[in-house]
């Protein structure tokens, strides 16, 4: 590890360091509680006020939709769905990334994630309440919302569960559910320390609470550790059947250009694909704003490039593979849907789309763009401005032209339908500074985990235990 | 927590705390405790300390069958609730589709499955633990407060059948703790 001052190395065997700067186990704990401790930054109090403005003009559109019904978005006749259902879409595969880091990087022991999975947790929550509230509003009657349960009502009818649509609802809202628990449980031991170091009243109750008492035992840290390896085994397969019952909401139709088997995994891989990236911008702009350059390095950063010059590389796949099996089934309709995808009236939509998943990612083959903070910044917005429109070509192409030319019509969108989409950014941000003002950002205890002063079994001492079972200790710690 | 038959003296405290300050020092105790034969001890960690569990001499979690058993539970019912409801209770013609379409029961099955796994382990585990519980004596420690920063404690409650107050204690700094303390009930 000596033979690494810069915080990039080529060779595998010498990984740089994940924690900067000489640091030890109080210095996580100050820079980390400090965040939360400090007074609020001036820049931090100007965003949330942007970001509450925001989720005011969400407030006002959702008014407006409800008082007045659906007809206030620009849907027409043969485009019954068109940006509520992209912004769902959109909003759920943003929060898959979050997932993937904090239950999948965590199976595969790679431990880099520790950094940022606690607020790509959160994000994840946040960007799940924002995608929620599409199937909530675009229902029209808020108030027969229970529907979607299956709970006996005044009729005695049941949901129908052979429906894509609801499978949706289930499988969103277990996602949800799941998220938070396991969000909660990393928290607990770092809500503790914040309740230790507590100098108010209100602080030392409020975090107290939250904490539930949480002591460092040994004997609970042991069931701790085995629930969240639980509960990151079920959220693995779990995100990766969400976004496939969402694009099942498409697949299991008869539509052409939605009526195809791609969609799972393709829709999963876009899911990482935007995630990683809105991970990116978020995690580069609290880096800097809070000055957390030894934990968060540009190794973090290189790594979720290489993930999104990986899953950018899959979209693009999908993208020539659908055209490959619109030509090669020799179906009309098919045939029609892709060439009018590219060269029709939405053209415009599909080479934006084209551009920002396709060509620009594989900018990241290059080691002085994946490493450069400032290329990722840019490149991870037109990231997540291409997949926006990703979701908008497969939804509104495929609508907008249907079997009978005579019922052909071209969406436009209403100011509600802007409003609504941008309102929902307002939504999560407040969400998401709020949670970087009261909540730890980083997970204190996991890093502290994988710091090299953490092994109880220090050059060769007890050199048998450290080959045990839980042999991942000692000097593997940082590998 | 006492046992009845050791009838503490009244001002019989509930256990001993030491303080270590790293991880190694703490293990290497541990383990001295565990070969002493001291039974009712714990170890404050500010994260899971790997090979302390071996250390103390504890069995393994039992998290895992609860997270089986709600687990089963959810998919089972799951299944059952779109069977029954669909082709039993009301069943309704749509688009022609079979009442009992296992096939499309596969999804919600499934994440009813996940839910039910994830609640049961998520409450399972904090009823292992009997957390909540917002005040505990160890609480009162003195270094108590560090032990979620840097900070390692180890705790040997009176009611262990080897605890001798003053024997006990010497033990404890013998094994290099600092600031051996005892904490009232």
């Amino acid at each position: 590890m000596s033979a690494a001052p810069e915080r990039l190395v080529e060779d595998p065997s010498t990984r740089p360091p994940l924690v900067l700067g000489n640091t030890d186990f109080h210095d996580v704990t100050e820079k980390v509680a400090g965040i939360v401790e400090s007074k609020a930054p001036k820049l931090w109090v100007l965003l949330l006020m942007m970001a509450l403005s925001l989720a005011l003009v969400l407030a006002g559109s959702i008014l407006d939709l409800v008082g007045k019904g659906i007809g206030e978005w620009g849907l027409n006749h043969p485009v019954g769905w068109a940006w509520d259902i992209t912004g769902f879409v959109f909003w759920i595969g943003i929060g898959h990334a979050g997932t993937l880091i904090s239950a999948i990087l965590f199976l595969f022991r790679q431990k880099w994630r520790t950094s940022i999975n606690r607020a790509a947790e959160a994000m994840t929550i946040f960007a799940v309440v924002s995608a929620l509230l599409y199937p909530t509003i675009h229902v029209g009657r808020l108030w027969f919302l229970y529907w979607f349960f299956p709970v006996p009502n005044q009729m005695g009818v049941w949901p129908n569960f052979r429906s894509p649509l609801l499978w949706d609802f289930v499988a969103v809202s277990t996602y949800g559910t799941v998220s938070a628990l396991f969000w909660f449980t990393g928290l607990v031991p770092d809500l503790a320390t914040l309740r230790d170091r507590a100098t108010s009243k209100v602080k030392q109750v409020v975090y107290g609470v939250l904490a539930l008492g949480w002591r460092g035992s040994q004997r609970h840290w042991q069931n701790y550790e085995k629930a969240y390896l639980l509960l990151a085994g079920l959220s693995t397969p779990l995100v990766l059947s969400v976004h496939t019952i969402v694009s099942f909401d498409f697949a299991v139709s008869v539509i052409p250009g939605w009526h195809t088997t791609i969609f799972p995994p393709y829709f999963v891989a876009g899911a990482i694909f935007s995630g990683f990236a809105m991970v990116q911008t978020l995690m580069i702009l609290a880096r800097k704003a809070f000055g957390l350059q030894n934990l968060l390095t540009e190794r973090h950063m290189e790594n979720m490039n290489k993930v999104m010059l990986g899953t950018g590389s899959l979209v693009g796949y999908a993208y020539g593979m659908e055209f490959f099996i619109a030509w090669y089934s020799g179906n009309p309709y098919e045939a029609f849907a892709f060439i009018n995808r590219a060269f029709g009236p939405y053209a415009w939509a599909y080479w934006t789309m084209i551009s920002c998943n396709v060509l620009f990612p594989q900018l990241f083959w290059f080691k002085k763009v994946r490493t450069s903070v400032a290329a990722s910044f840019v490149l991870s917005i037109i990231v997540n401005i291409g997949m926006w429109f990703e979701r908008f070509v497969i939804i509104v192409t495929s609508l907008h032209r249907d079997f009978l030319p005579s019922s052909w019509a071209y969406f436009t969108p209403t100011i509600v339908d802007v409003s609504t989409f941008v309102g929902t950014f307002g939504l999560f941000f407040t969400l998401f500074l709020l949670f970087l003002r009261y909540l730890p950002m980083i997970a204190m205890a996991e890093i502290k985990q994988v710091m090299p002063q953490a092994s109880a079994h220090p050059a060769g001492h007890h050199a048998a235990h450290a080959a045990g079972e839980h042999g991942q200790g000692g000097s593997h710690a940082i590998a | 927590m006492q046992s009845p038959e050791q009838a503490p003296a009244a001002d019989q405290p509930f256990a001993l705390v030491g303080t270590f300050d790293t991880p190694a020092a703490l293990v290497h105790a541990c383990e001295a405790l565990r070969d002493q034969g001291y039974e009712k001890f714990d170890a404050h960690t500010p994260f899971p300390v790997h090979g302390l569990d071996r250390a103390m001499g504890m069995k393994a979690s039992k998290v895992a069958w609860i997270t089986l058993g709600a687990g089963l539970m959810g998919g089972l019912g799951g299944f059952a609730l779109q069977m029954w409801t669909q082709g039993v209770d009301y069943p309704q013609n749509i688009s022609g589709k079979p009442f009992f379409a296992f096939q499309a029961y596969v999804p919600v099955t499934f994440e009813a499955t996940i839910l039910c796994a994830a609640l049961g382990t998520f409450l399972g585990m904090w009823a292992l633990n009997r957390l909540p519980e917002l005040f505990h004596p160890v609480h009162q420690a003195k270094h108590f407060p560090k032990v979620s920063d840097d900070k390692f404690l180890v705790s040997i409650e009176a009611s262990d059948q080897k605890f001798e107050r003053r024997k006990t204690a010497e033990l404890l700094a013998g094994l290099g703790a600092k600031d051996v303390e005892e904490v009232a009930p």
